[in-house]
């Protein structure tokens, strides 16, 4: 695609665009400058040394960090299978492409609602398994990767799409069985998908907060993560949500901007 | 060492029907004009389309198997080296792949590297290679994986022009050194004299003539033939 953008266009942007542009900017821009500037800097490293914040914190990064792992390992093959799903007749790919996007347009309760109805402890599944699981950073893990899985598998499955296929035929011409083919070939190819999918993956798994509450829980330590444990100290102290509000804002950011810019060429080119 | 092929393919509107014959040291080439079926034939002969035919290749019928288990080389078209290793991970792909350790793979590697001159380019990515140092690994890279049936489709049609002469030699060189059973696909009548001992004439999905080099030269039985013929005298 030719690009306009290198050299200035005769064809420049309608005045009256600005205005609803601008605000729009402003909508995304401001409430981060609002949480900045009244941020309680001077009682930031006391809030934070708290042991229920270092906890949440350490629940949300471990949590959302296994949940991104498990995503990973079930989320790439579904995305090869939908990749590769071209020849299938039309109604069962398009149901399940359908399906994996349910969770992405889902209000993030009604996951955490359903979790429950399949998990619970009268559960479809739930009521024959000999554990609970709600209410555990199990759910915890569960509830996020429901949430934040189609996110990756949907990159990656880009990715695939993308990607030439003749390098994989070329590589069975020189003896590599299919999961040699897999590994040393498809899945090299298509590493910045996977790395823009993980990243995606993680940032969203660390801010779920709704199909969490609803299926996990917030018991301090256990499920109480951090979005979680910020919602809940507004309304007790306020301070100490600002803070937490901070942590969350700065670790999203720092995974967004150290990841993509290494990964996503979208982003720096 | 033979190969003895019966290919059959049928894509609706485009058939194959192509028998082959190739004995060890006698290159064969498939010549004929864009969209005849002459990479549809190797691509029936690795596996990577279907073929209702046979393909007897040492006395083994590999018709059925999965193109990794048929043993046949394949240098592409546009080479198709892989963009994330090196030249010298590229080479030992094939090695690897067939259950030789990593080391060993990698020392098979260098040798083939050395043999076809470009140990030096060990270290690159295929992206910073020329096109003629391309085709040299790609071919070091089917080499190494110990075909017993070498195909090359059109290997020089992604070269410049002024460097096409010198790589032409250079491979049919190596194919001579290699001395295994081998088919090249090509339009072009000047590849076919420098590389190929036999020629079969394909045109939509037929071949329409066969034999050495020298009599098809000489005698062409077709137009297509006859105009190669004539355009290259003219060269």
């Amino acid at each position: 695609m030719p690009r306009v953008s290198g050299h200035r266009s005769r064809w420049s942007l309608a005045p009256i665009l600005w205005v609803p542009a601008g605000l729009a900017l402003g909508l995304l821009l401001l409430p981060l400058v609002a949480l900045v500037v009244r941020a309680p800097w001077a009682q930031l490293p006391g809030l934070l040394s708290r042991s229920e914040v270092a906890q949440a914190l350490i629940l949300s990064l471990t949590t959302a960090a296994i949940s991104t792992a498990v995503s990973l390992v079930l989320g790439i093959p579904l995305a090869l299978v939908l990749a590769r799903s071209a020849d299938w007749p039309a109604v069962p790919r398009r149901l399940l492409r359908a399906l994996i996007t349910v969770p992405l347009v889902l209000p993030p309760v009604v996951g955490g609602v359903a979790l429950l109805l399949l998990l619970g402890r009268r559960g479809l599944i739930g009521q024959y398994l000999p554990f609970g699981i709600p209410f555990t950073s199990t759910a915890v893990v569960i509830a996020q990767t429901f949430v934040a899985m189609p996110f990756l598998v949907l990159a990656v499955e880009g990715a695939l799409r993308a990607s030439d296929r003749r390098f994989e035929v070329a590589a069975a011409t020189l003896g590599a069985s299919r999961f040699t083919v897999f590994r040393r070939v498809t899945l090299p190819l298509v590493a910045p998908g996977v790395s823009a999918g993980a990243v995606l993956c993680f940032t969203r798994a660390l801010g779920e907060f709704g199909a969490t509450i609803t299926f996990a829980g917030s018991f301090p330590g256990v499920t109480q993560t951090l979005p979680i444990a910020t919602y809940l100290q507004l309304q007790t102290d306020p301070d100490a949500a600002i803070a937490l509000s901070l942590v969350l804002m700065i670790v999203s950011v720092a995974v967004l901007v150290t990841l993509r810019d290494r990964w996503v060429p979208g982003l720096t080119s | 060492m033979t190969l003895d092929a019966a290919l059959r393919v049928d894509r609706g509107a485009f058939d194959l029907e192509l028998d082959l014959a190739v004995t060890a040291g006698r290159t064969v080439a498939l010549l004929g004009p864009n969209g005849a079926g002459k990479s549809t034939a190797l691509a029936a002969l690795a596996g990577i389309v279907e073929t209702a035919g046979t393909i007897e290749l040492n006395g083994r019928d590999i018709a059925s198997l999965e193109t990794q288990y048929r043993r046949v080389g394949y240098v592409f078209q546009d080479y198709l080296l892989f963009p994330h290793l090196t030249v010298l991970e590229n080479v030992a792909f094939g090695p690897r792949s067939l259950g030789t350790p990593k080391q060993a793979a990698r020392a098979q590697a260098a040798e083939w590297l050395h043999r076809l001159g470009v140990t030096d380019l060990a270290a690159r990515r295929p992206a910073q290679l020329s096109g003629g140092q391309a085709q040299r690994v790609a071919l070091a890279r089917a080499l190494a994986s110990n075909p017993e049936l070498l195909l090359l489709d059109e290997p020089l049609a992604a070269l410049d022009v002024e460097v096409r002469d010198d790589v032409r030699e250079e491979l049919a060189e190596h194919l001579r050194d290699w001395g295994g059973l081998t088919i090249v696909v090509s339009h072009s009548l000047e590849d076919v004299v420098a590389l190929a001992h036999e020629v079969v004439v394909i045109e939509r999905g037929r071949a329409t003539q066969r034999g050495t080099v020298r009599d098809v030269i000489r005698e062409p039985a077709t137009r297509y033939v006859e105009r190669l013929v004539s355009r290259w005298a003219e060269d």
